[in-house]
């Protein structure tokens, strides 16, 4: 299931709406886009294994190696900049 | 009895154990339990849907239901790594059932719990129970309509059934907490490690290495002062788990180098994998020494590549690596840490033996 068709501009601020709001949904509490998840013990380990799979799935990218690190998932803000960075990756190399 | 007993419109079959005899990703030829087929076939005759919550990598086990021949009898599947809860719940809505009317089947107690937790209104029925479900009141409604079976289809023409790859989030503290979870990691003896052989065989998906240790190697290996062999056990309020993991870790000077760390794939979901890691990290902190790991990515231990990366394990270079030479095999990473004090986990209750204690000793001797 992919969130985004081809034609659907992916913008840093409509991505990092919908990720708020899959962890509003999932974890039911708001939270801050700034906000330090781990740290605030707001999310588990367990759960953080979802995001990276929701991720994928949503916005159609690969999350692998050195781009699975804790710190990429830690705020809002951090994931939407690995989003937008994957998402620019793949469509480099599928345009080229 | 006076009243006849609410019909269930659903049953939400779970798949490794219950479906069929054994786990796909241990065995990618899984075959039916006698029997499965014809109840599936006769349920949904009487218009009893049928659907899937099973925690899998969704591509293999659909694939393999399309190969048994039973994929077109599955509306809204939800095959993933999220709760169970949460899957049944969903299809549920999806089919605008009441919960009431939804049933759910699996092997593990835990499983079932879970859903009970969060969904008490769902029946859970044992997976020894599968092929007596035909015969239960609750699945034998009195009239069988031309409409009831032909009800699968009309449901599955409003939707895309393979498109659904829905996931979810894992188990909540809250209810993990209910399971009394203890996890026991001890030294592995002469007598543990037949058992330690069979799980590296058989738990495919977790084994990080993708290296196999035979009896042979790993009773050597038992001797060798420079070795740990640990063996990981659980257990819940529903009893044991068995042995549920194993770690082969060489010690050297100023570095614990992790050669093998395979875990059962029932215990994913209690996110046994980062316990061991952490409290390995833990232990490697207080020796004063870094932390090396083999990883070879397969397409089944994506979960343990989480794993070992969100516990902080990366590709950085570091001197200290030196002194293991290539890592042994093809497509091995060799991924490093600097070990940190870590938390005690929240989830479940630790037993473990003192590894930094032990290596103090040797060092004070070399
Ligand atoms: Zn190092």
């Amino acid at each position: 299931m992919t969130a985004h068709g081809e034609n659907t501009p992916l913008t840093a601020e409509t991505l990092q709406k919908e990720i708020l709001g899959f962890l509003t949904e999932h974890i039911k509490t708001d939270v801050e886009p700034d906000q330090d998840l781990f740290a605030s013990g707001v999310v588990s380990s367990m759960f953080a294994m979802q995001l990276v799979v929701h991720l994928e799935d949503a916005y159609d990218i690969a999350i692998v190696g050195g781009d699975l690190k804790l710190d990429n998932f830690r705020t809002v803000e951090g994931m939407t900049g690995l989003v937008l960075r994957l998402r620019d990756t793949a469509e480099a190399a599928g345009n080229a | 009895m006076a009243e006849k007993p609410t019909l269930v419109k659903c049953l939400v079959w779970d798949l490794d154990n219950t479906v069929w005899d054994g786990t796909l990703l241990e065995d990618p030829n899984v075959e039916l339990f006698p029997g499965i087929r014809d109840t599936i076939i006769e349920l949904d005759s009487r218009g009893v849907l049928h659907s899937v919550s099973s925690k899998n990598d969704h591509d293999l086990a659909w694939n393999r239901l399309e190969e048994l021949g039973l994929a077109e009898y599955f509306v809204h599947p939800q095959i993933g790594w999220g709760r169970k809860s949460d899957a049944v719940r969903l299809i549920a809505e999806r089919l605008n059932f009441a919960e009431k009317a939804v049933a759910f089947i699996d092997d593990l107690p835990t499983e079932r719990a879970e859903v009970n937790f969060h969904a008490p209104d769902i029946r859970c029925y044992p997976a020894d129970e599968a092929t007596k479900l035909s015969g239960l009141p609750e699945f034998s409604p009195e009239i069988v309509t031309v409409d009831a079976r032909r009800r699968r289809e009309m449901y599955q023409a409003g939707f895309r059934r393979d498109a659904e790859k829905e996931t979810f989030n894992g188990p909540d503290e809250e209810f993990l907490r209910t399971l009394d979870l203890v996890m026991e990691i001890k030294r592995a003896d002469e007598e543990d490690l037949s058992r330690v052989e069979e799980l590296t065989l058989r738990t495919s998906q977790m084994n990080a290495t993708g290296v196999h240790y035979s009896d042979a190697a790993l009773r050597a290996l038992l001797a060798d002062p420079d070795h740990e062999v640990l063996t990981v056990t659980l257990t819940d309020r529903f009893g044991p788990h068995g042995a549920v993991g194993v770690l082969l870790l060489e010690r050297h000077p100023d570095l614990w180098h992790l050669k093998l760390l395979a875990t059962s794939c029932r215990v994913v979901t209690f996110g046994a994998g980062a316990v061991l890691l952490n409290w390995l990290i833990d232990q490697a902190a207080r020796a004063g020494v870094h932390l090396a790991a083999d990883f070879k990515r397969t397409d089944r231990n994506r979960m343990m590549d989480i794993a070992y990366r969100f516990a902080g394990f990366a590709d950085d270079p570091c001197a200290c690596v030196a002194v293991l030479g290539e890592p042994a095999g093809e497509g091995v990473q060799r991924l490093h840490l600097l070990a940190d004090r870590r938390e005690a986990p929240t989830t479940m209750r630790l037993g473990a033996p003192e590894l930094a204690a032990a290596a103090g000793e040797k060092d004070a001797v070399a």
